[in-house]
C-alpha cells in the first residue's frame, strides 16, 4: 500500500460516513456543516486525481458560496429541529432498499467493468489552469457562452422569485 | 497503485447516498443539499475518467455542472424562501397543492 | 539522508518560522491598534506594563486564558467550539503561499522564501478567504442568541457580496500576468511597474473588499457593538474568545501581506540590483522590505478604523452591489482592451 492509496482510503471513507451522516442528521444546519465536509474530502479526491484547478473551484464554488448561501437561507428562515421521532413508512424502508440495490448495481458494476486501469501519464498536464483554460474557450466557447446565458436567467429567475410581491 | 475503479466505486456509493436521502428526506433543503451530492458524485466519475483517459473533456463538464449547481441553488433557494413564505413549512408533503 | 527529506525539513521549518512570526505580530498588532489609537484620540494608550507598555500583549493572553470558559446552557456544544477553531484556522493557512523573498543561498542549497509555491495561488487565497465565513456564521448560530444569529448572518451576508468584487478586481491582474502563481505576479512587478500603478481601479476595490472581508471599520457591522452588543462573538469567553480575537487581527496581518503582494510589488525593492550589494544582503533587504510593507499596510487598516465611522446596512449593500461591483467589472474590461490594443500592436 503507498500513501496515495491510504490517503485514497482515508479521505473516501471519510466522504460516505460524512454523506451518510449529512442524510440522517434531523437538523439541516448539521447537515450542512456534514456536507460541507463531504465537499472538502472530494476536493481532496479531486486533487489525488491531478485535477488541482477542479479541487480549488470546487473549495471556491460549492464549499465558499453554494453552501454559504445554503446555510444562510436556513439561518435566515430558523428552521427548527424536527422534533417527533421518525417513522418507518413502508415508503421509506422501500426507498432504502431500492437504493441499497442501487448502489450495489452501480458499484459491482463499476468495480468489475474498469480493472486494471492505470493513470495516464498526461493527467498532470491537463489539470492545470492554462491547459483546461485553452479547452474551455476554443472547444467549448459556444457551451460557456450558453452557461453564461444559464447563469444569467438563474439570477433573473431568483430575483423575480424572491420579490415580495409582482408590481 | 490507485486504479479507475476505486473513484468510481465512491462515486457510485456517494450517488446512491443522495438518492436515498432525496427518497426518504422530507425536508425540502435536506432534499436539496442530497441533490448538490449527487451532482458531486458525478462530478468524481467525470473527473476521474478524464485522469485516467487522458481527456480534458471530463473536467471541462466539470465545469459545466458547477454552472448548473450554481443557478440551480440560486433559483431553487428563492423558491424555497418563496414557499416559506407561504406555507411556514418546508415539508414537502404539505407543499401538495399541484397534487390536486 | 534522502534530497526528499532535505526538503521536507526545510518546508517544516519555514512553517514554524512564519507562523510563530504571524503569532507574534498579531500580539503587536493588538498593541499597535491600542497605541495608534490612542494616539489618534489624544490619550496615553497602554503604556505600564514593560517599557512603553510592550509586555501588555502577554498580559493581555494571560489574562484571557484564565478566564473561565462559559458555554450557554441552549447552544450546540460541538459548533460552539469548532467556529472558532475555523476562523484562526482559515486566517492561518492562507500565508502559505505568500512569497515574503526571493531565493536565498544557504550552505549552497538554494531556498525559496515561500511555504507553497503552487501554480494556482491566487485561487488559493480566494478559495480560503471565501471560507472564513464560516467561523462566522457558525458560531453567530450556535450561540443560541439573537445577538449573535444577527451577527452572523450579517456577516454571511456581506461577505458574498464582497467577496464577488474581490475576485474580480484580481482578474485584472491575472490577465496581465497570465499566471495564477503569486510568485511570477511579484516577479513583473519590477522597479516603478507596481500592479497599483498599473490597476489603480482594481486596487482600491481590492482595499475596499478587503475591508469588509476582515470585518474592519467601516465594515464592521458583524460586530457592531452599539447595536449587537458583540455580535457573533457575544456568547464567547475564555481561551475561544482569544481565538476569534487572534482570528481577526491575523486575518488582518495576511490580507496586508496579499494586498502587498498582488498589487504593492510584494518583496520588490524598486532598482535595488543596481546598487552591486552582495547576494545575501539583497535577500535580506528583500525579506524585510515585505515586512515593511505589510506593516505598513496593517497601519493603514488601524489608521482607518479609527477614522472614519461605520455604515448602515443598506449603505453597506448598496456599496457591495452598486458601485464595487461595477467598478470591478470595469477595470476588467479596461485592462482586457488596453492588452489586446498592446498585443495587436507589437
Amino acid at each position: 500500500m503507498n500513501i496515495e492509496t491510504i490517503i485514497f482510503l482515508v479521505f473516501g471513507i471519510t466522504a460516505v460516513v460524512s454523506a451518510v451522516l449529512m442524510v440522517t442528521r434531523k437538523n439541516p444546519i448539521i447537515s450542512a456543516i456534514f456536507l460541507i465536509l463531504n465537499f472538502f474530502t472530494v476536493a481532496v479526491i479531486y486533487l489525488l486525481l491531478k485535477a488541482q484547478f477542479i479541487a480549488i473551484i470546487q473549495v471556491l464554488v460549492y464549499m465558499g458560496a453554494i453552501m454559504v448561501l445554503f446555510l444562510f437561507v436556513i439561518m435566515l428562515l430558523n428552521l427548527k429541529e424536527n422534533k417527533k421521532p421518525s417513522e418507518y413508512s413502508f415508503k421509506k424502508i422501500t426507498a432504502i432498499l431500492i437504493s441499497i440495490l442501487l448502489a450495489l448495481l452501480l458499484g459491482t458494476s463499476v468495480y468489475f467493468g474498469f480493472q486494471g486501469k492505470q493513470m495516464n501519464e498526461v493527467a498532470e498536464k491537463i489539470g492545470t489552469a492554462e491547459s483546461l483554460g485553452r479547452t474551455l474557450f476554443t472547444t467549448y466557447s459556444f457551451h460557456v457562452l450558453a452557461a453564461g446565458m444559464l447563469l444569467l436567467a438563474a439570477i433573473v429567475g431568483a430575483v423575480m422569485l424572491a420579490k415580495k410581491k409582482f408590481e | 497503485m490507485l486504479e479507475l475503479n476505486y473513484f468510481l466505486v465512491l462515486s457510485a456509493l456517494l450517488f446512491s447516498i443522495g438518492v436515498v436521502g432525496v427518497l426518504v428526506r422530507r425536508n425540502a433543503m435536506i432534499i436539496f443539499m442530497c441533490i448538490e451530492l449527487m451532482l458531486n458524485a458525478i462530478n468524481i466519475s467525470l473527473v476521474a475518467f478524464s485522469s485516467f483517459l487522458g481527456n480534458d473533456s471530463g473536467q471541462i463538464f466539470v465545469f459545466f455542472v458547477l454552472t448548473v449547481a450554481a443557478a440551480e441553488a440560486a433559483v431553487g433557494l428563492a423558491i424555497v424562501i418563496s414557499l416559506f413564505r407561504n406555507k411556514e413549512s418546508l415539508d414537502i408533503d404539505k407543499i401538495n397543492i399541484l397534487k390536486w | 539522508m534522502p534530497d526528499w527529506s532535505i526538503d521536507i525539513i526545510i518546508t517544516l521549518i519555514k512553517i514554524v518560522v512564519v507562523e510563530l512570526v504571524l503569532l507574534t505580530g498579531v500580539a503587536y498588532t493588538v498593541y499597535a491598534e491600542r497605541r495608534v489609537s490612542a494616539f489618534i484620540q489624544h490619550r496615553y494608550g497602554p503604556n505600564r506594563v514593560g517599557y512603553q507598555g510592550l509586555l501588555q500583549p502577554l498580559a493581555d493572553v494571560f489574562k484571557l486564558i484564565m478566564k473561565e470558559d462559559i458555554v450557554p446552557e441552549r447552544a450546540n456544544k460541538f459548533v460552539h467550539s469548532l467556529a472558532p477553531a475555523i476562523s484562526l484556522f482559515v486566517a492561518l493557512s492562507t500565508f502559505a503561499v505568500i512569497p515574503f523573498g526571493d531565493k536565498i543561498l544557504i550552505a549552497g542549497k538554494e531556498i525559496k522564501l515561500q511555504i507553497a509555491d503552487v501554480n494556482i495561488g491566487v485561487l488559493y487565497i480566494l478559495a480560503l478567504l471565501s471560507l472564513g465565513v464560516y467561523g462566522i456564521t457558525l458560531s453567530g448560530w450556535s450561540s443560541n442568541s439573537k445577538y449573535s444569529l444577527l451577527g452572523g448572518l450579517r456577516s454571511s451576508a456581506q461577505m458574498i457580496s464582497y467577496e464577488l468584487s474581490m475576485g474580480l478586481a484580481v482578474l485584472g491582474l491575472i490577465l496581465i500576468n497570465s499566471s495564477f502563481r503569486l510568485d511570477t505576479i511579484v516577479m513583473n512587478q519590477y522597479g516603478w511597474k507596481w500592479n497599483i500603478i498599473l490597476q489603480p481601479i482594481g486596487f482600491i476595490t481590492f482595499l475596499v473588499a478587503s475591508f469588509a472581508e476582515t470585518n474592519r471599520t467601516p465594515f464592521d457591522l458583524p460586530e457592531a457593538e452599539q447595536e449587537l452588543v458583540g455580535g457573533y462573538h457575544t456568547e464567547y469567553s475564555s481561551t475561544k474568545f482569544a481565538l476569534f480575537f487572534m482570528a481577526e487581527y491575523a486575518a488582518v496581518i495576511v490580507s496586508s501581506a496579499i494586498i502587498t503582494t498582488l498589487y504593492l510589488g510584494g518583496w520588490q525593492f524598486p532598482y535595488l540590483q543596481t546598487f552591486g550589494l552582495p547576494d545575501m544582503a539583497v535577500s535580506i533587504i528583500q525579506v524585510l522590505t515585505f515586512c515593511g510593507k505589510t506593516a505598513f499596510m496593517v497601519f493603514f487598516f488601524i489608521w482607518v478604523r479609527w477614522t472614519i465611522p461605520r455604515f448602515r446596512y443598506d449603505q453597506l449593500m448598496n456599496i457591495g452591489w452598486k458601485v464595487m461591483l461595477p467598478a470591478a467589472l470595469t477595470n476588467l474590461i479596461l485592462t482586457a482592451i488596453v492588452i489586446t490594443i498592446i498585443k495587436l500592436n507589437s
